[in-house]
């Protein structure tokens, strides 16, 4: 028979008087062989935990049941315990009880036993865990290959391990890679990026799986057994020498996602000229051949003889042993935003594009040509908090990164077009990272950018313009503005498909799809499932630095997990 | 099919060539329009103060008296249409309201007469394809400029009449009749209202920058919905040329006029003399009259 | 260019008559500006409907009943239809309307006898009807 002992924690008799340690204690133990604890001082607490093992020792107890307001904090350090105690961790448990308003009352009462009898029953019984027993992977999946996702696979391949780095995308590099330059030192974002995307494409212990999706993931930590789906590229990138003469000769040019909407592509494509992978793919949507049965150019000048359309797709399975979800973001679609005239206004862009016209590998080599006619703008206007901190309509959260980079923006246009005016309206201007307050006060006092705080309610295309209807709540008034271009800065949302890819991974998402740590200021990259660790925008809006740091903070997670085995 | 047809307060009156062409029409596209008995004002505004319980007495005893007599409650003007659905909204909502109002007008409404504006009813009930299969005169493409207004759309989750920043309900009628719409920023802005009565240079104010927006997009004429968007734009274009001497002046028609212009309906049933900038002109040009 | 604030000042008993007529929370006004930005007859009003906001949570009462805005409104709801916060401006220009109407000195901003018989016959009903409800108590 198994020996099940409960815990209760002192905090969840604080201030509820019908709660007390004699009903519980009584009520659990008419229920057979468990063994009730009452404990004081809080369990979290040195003396608390120690009072658990003598509990536990003194009773021979192989199982534990604690309730407690806060598991998702106590779980993990119990659960270590636990193993240094020579117990199973995955055959106890830790509950969380209603909170202590709710258990005033009498049906509270009832409803916290329900959860902790609950707690009981579904432990006794349970059986250990296989992942206990089978051998322990050290390898990795990263899923996302953007700064985040590279930052955390070159981490753990320097400390030894294999990285499998899953992306969507034919190549690494992620959201990054669209960028011109970065706040707020103003570093040009390939330069800056270029060096970590080939260093991880050449990394000893990391293999490259782009243009690929997770199609489903089981088992546990130390043992998940994932299926990979890489999409038919179309090239056999074994033959392909990546020499580009297949783009270059295409002749189907269609808009570019990666450009967004602001430049041409070609069907057959690599994301840059310093793609890693340097392999291309074809788009099957647009391409010549796949759409009206004749064209074949790509296969005829290529000198390796590697175009294959009928190439299939390929699932490739794996076994890891902890897996790091950095999947980004999307930014909201201004096609949705009806005053904003649903996407139709050209002249109307968004951040992303505004990056693009900016970039010298980009559509327009890195002048400022505004969309509709291909002319230099000269009164451009940028509004923040487009679909962000908006709760009525859209997203209600702030998107961090939008002040900064909208700084940026108005500022490197400033640097091109020194006769143009630059307006930012805004709310709040949210500068806490190191050195952006200064940059903000620099783009005002040196380069003369004009910020007007409100919002904008309306804008709609007039001839040549774009007729701006905002407020300058510092005077009071309506503004209009008459601009040859308007950017937008959207709120960040999570990247297509990332509640999906959840829910084949068992973990949490927000109601806006984020994927949700186990807890926000302590447990920050760890997911709900042990052994599988988020970091960077899959998790919530933020910037480049800080994303960063949560690939830094999971692949080190990654390594404390495997030290353990 | 037969609409109970709530023709408010102007349209026997200023806005007689709103109404007539809008039952002529119908009687062409084969519904009916039975006009509700008895039927009162149904205050013209929508009571924004949530303690504003009188105001809402006359729209529910409409709509009380629309429940006895039919199932389906339609008006041309654009306010009573907003006026009404609003009410009906509420009526069925909240509990508390509806119990007040009805001790109060001693009947018994729960919110259940279906109220469409009569341009839903051509979209929804007859169908555009019918409309241009039933015309009998081509408007020869002439630009018109559908103006939407406010009434008809806002609040968007109580009308539900259309997208709330792009409606495109009358360019898709103005389409069916052979008419070219032009699509112009100011077609869901404010004509001024009441402010006509209340601040008339703000009101002139506002039918100018919808009338300029028109003209500025190529327009012709400005076609509306509501007796009081057609007096604001209409009839005070002699003040707007008071403060604006390059204003060039558009005539504006309801849109009953066109559609049975385009129904082949003889002009003179369609009071064209109560428009105030005459729009005989401009269909004597197109060979329309 | 002072004013004085105390906790009796704000939110006063004025600001509470305005929130109950309105059933609006003028604390979640966050004054982006977008109402006075989207409306068609701010360019003829003393203080921004977002001023008017500001100003009824402050308690300025005087300030508030003395300027035009509400008066110059004309309840389009395009204010109320963009408002990020889902906060019914047009709601709260018909509470200060009727802050003023209610009194019970009864001082209607449009007396009909002010206008002239020319006027009078050409306006249709629903004008005067509609400006009427809106202008006198």
């Amino acid at each position: 028979m198994d020996r099940i002992g409960v815990v209760l924690c002192p905090c969840e008799l604080e201030g509820v008087p019908l709660f007390n340690p004699e009903v519980v204690v009584e009520t659990l133990k008419g229920r057979g062989e468990v063994l009730p604890l009452i404990h004081d001082p809080p369990i979290c607490s040195e003396s608390g935990m120690e009072a658990i093992r003598a509990f536990v020792e003194n009773n021979e107890l192989d199982r534990v049941v604690v309730a407690c307001s806060k598991p998702e904090l106590f779980g993990p350090p119990f659960k270590k315990a636990l193993r240094r105690w020579g117990l199973n961790p995955s055959l106890s448990e830790v509950l969380g009880i209603p909170p202590a308003p709710e258990r005033a009352s009498e049906g509270g009462i009832q409803e916290a036993l329900r959860v902790i009898q609950n707690g009981i029953d579904e432990i006794r019984g349970r059986k250990p865990s296989k992942s206990q027993k089978s051998p322990f992977v050290k390898r990795v999946m990263v899923i996302g290959g953007g700064i985040t996702g590279i930052t955390a696979s070159i981490d753990l391949g320097n400390a030894g391990y294999e990285v499998l780095l899953v992306d969507r995308l034919p190549s690494i590099g992620g959201r990054m890679l669209q960028l011109s330059e970065t706040f707020p030192t103003l570093d040009c974002a390939q330069c800056t990026l270029t060096p970590k995307t080939v260093e991880t494409g050449q990394h000893p212990h990391i293999r490259l799986i782009t243009h690929a999706e997770v199609e489903s993931v089981s088992g546990d930590v130390g043992n998940f057994l994932v299926k990979i789906r890489r999409k038919a590229a179309y090239v056999d990138w074994e033959k392909c020498t990546g020499c580009g003469l297949c783009q270059e000769k295409c002749p189907s040019k269609v808009p570019s996602e990666f450009e967004r909407g602001v430049g041409l592509g070609k069907a057959i494509y690599t994301l840059s000229p310093q793609a890693v992978p340097n392999k291309p793919v074809i788009n099957r949507e647009v391409c010549r051949y796949f759409t009206k049965g004749k064209c074949r150019v790509c296969e005829k000048v290529c000198p390796a003889g590697a175009i294959d359309y009928d190439q299939e797709d390929t699932l490739i399975e794996e076994r890891v042993g902890a897996i790091i979800v950095a999947t980004g973001f999307d930014l909201y679609p201004k096609e949705e935003i009806g005053e904003y005239g649903y996407g139709d206004v050209p002249d109307v862009i968004d951040g992303l594009a505004f990056e693009r016209l900016n970039s010298a590998s980009g559509p327009t080599a890195g002048e400022i040509r505004r969309p509709s006619d291909g002319r230099v703008p000269k009164e451009v206007v940028f509004i923040q908090c487009v679909a962000s901190r908006d709760p009525e309509r859209y997203m209600p959260y702030c998107s961090r990164a939008c002040c900064m980079y909208t700084a940026k923006h108005a500022r490197l246009y400033k640097h091109k077009v020194h006769d143009g005016r630059a307006y930012i309206f805004y709310m709040d201007i949210r500068s806490m990272g190191k050195g952006y307050e200064e940059f903000i006060q620099q783009g005002v006092e040196e380069e003369g950018i004009l910020y007007l705080r409100g919002r904008v309610s309306r804008l709609f295309r007039d001839n040549n313009h774009v007729v701006v209807w905002g407020a300058d709540t510092l005077t009071g008034k309506k503004v209009e503005i008459a601009a040859d271009m308007v950017v937008l800065a959207t709120a960040m949302i999570p990247s297509r498909g990332a509640k999906e890819l959840a829910e084949k991974l068992h973990i949490g998402t927000d109601e806006y799809g984020f994927l949700t740590e186990a807890q926000w200021k302590l447990y920050p990259v760890e997911s709900g499932v042990e052994g599988i660790y988020l970091a960077g925008c899959a998790q919530g809006p933020k910037d480049i630095a800080d994303t960063v740091a949560q690939g830094n903070a999971a692949a080190s997670k990654v390594q404390a997990l495997f030290a353990q085995h | 099919m037969v609409y109970l047809y709530f023709p408010g307060c102007t349209l026997y009156t200023k806005a007689q060539n709103l109404d007539e062409a809008g039952r002529e029409c119908a009687k062409v596209l084969g519904f009916e329009l039975k006009e509700l008995s008895n039927w009162t004002c149904c205050g013209a505004t929508f009571p924004l103060a949530k303690d504003n319980i009188m105001a809402l007495a006359p729209p529910v005893r409409i709509l009380a008296r629309a429940k006895e007599e039919g199932s389906t409650l339609t008006t041309l003007c654009s306010v009573c249409f907003n006026v009404i659905k609003r009410t009906n909204q509420l009526i069925k909502g909240d509990e508390e309201k509806r119990e007040k109002v009805n001790t109060f007008i001693e009947m018994d409404y729960q919110g259940d007469v279906r109220v469409l504006h009569y341009l839903e009813i051509l979209k929804q009930e007859v169908g555009f394809d019918t409309i241009k299969a039933t015309m009998k005169r081509d408007l020869q493409g002439m630009k018109v400029a559908p103006f939407y207004g406010c009434m008809l759309l806002r609040p968007f989750e109580e009308m539900q009449f259309d997208d709330k920043e792009a409606p495109t309900i009358f360019e898709e009628l103005l389409e069916a009749i052979s008419c070219e719409p032009v699509d112009f920023p100011y077609k869901i802005e404010c004509c001024g209202a009441f402010q006509s009565v209340g601040a008339p240079e703000v009101a002139t104010e506002c039918a100018y920058a919808v009338l300029n927006s028109a003209l500025k997009n190529g327009a012709e004429a400005v076609t509306t919905t509501c007796p009081l968007c057609q007096f604001n734009m209409d009839s005070m274009q002699k003040e707007i040329h008071e403060h604006h001497n390059d204003f060039r002046g558009i005539p504006v028609i309801y849109f009953t006029q066109l559609l049975a212009l385009a129904l082949g309906l003889p002009a003179e049933k369609l009071e064209f003399q109560r428009n105030d900038v005459d729009p005989r002109p401009l269909l004597k040009e197109k060979g329309l009259i | 260019m002072k004013i004085e604030i105390s906790r009796h000042k704000v939110h006063n008993a004025f600001a509470q008559k305005v929130e109950e007529i309105s059933g609006q929370n003028l604390f979640a006004c966050y004054q982006c500006g977008n109402c006075t930005a989207g409306c068609p007859v701010s360019f003829a009003m003393d203080l921004g409907p977002h001023q008017v906001i500001r100003f009824s949570l402050l308690g300025l009462e005087e300030e508030v009943l003395e300027s035009n805005t509400f008066w110059i409104c004309a309840s389009c709801l395009q204010c109320t239809s963009r408002c990020p916060k889902g906060l019914d401006i047009a709601r709260i220009m018909e509470a200060l309307r009727l802050v003023i109407l209610r009194k019970k000195e009864r001082l209607d901003h449009l007396e009909v006898a002010e206008l002239s018989k020319e006027f009078l016959e050409r306006i249709p009903q629903i004008a005067l009807i509609s400006g009427l409800r809106k202008f006198s108590s």
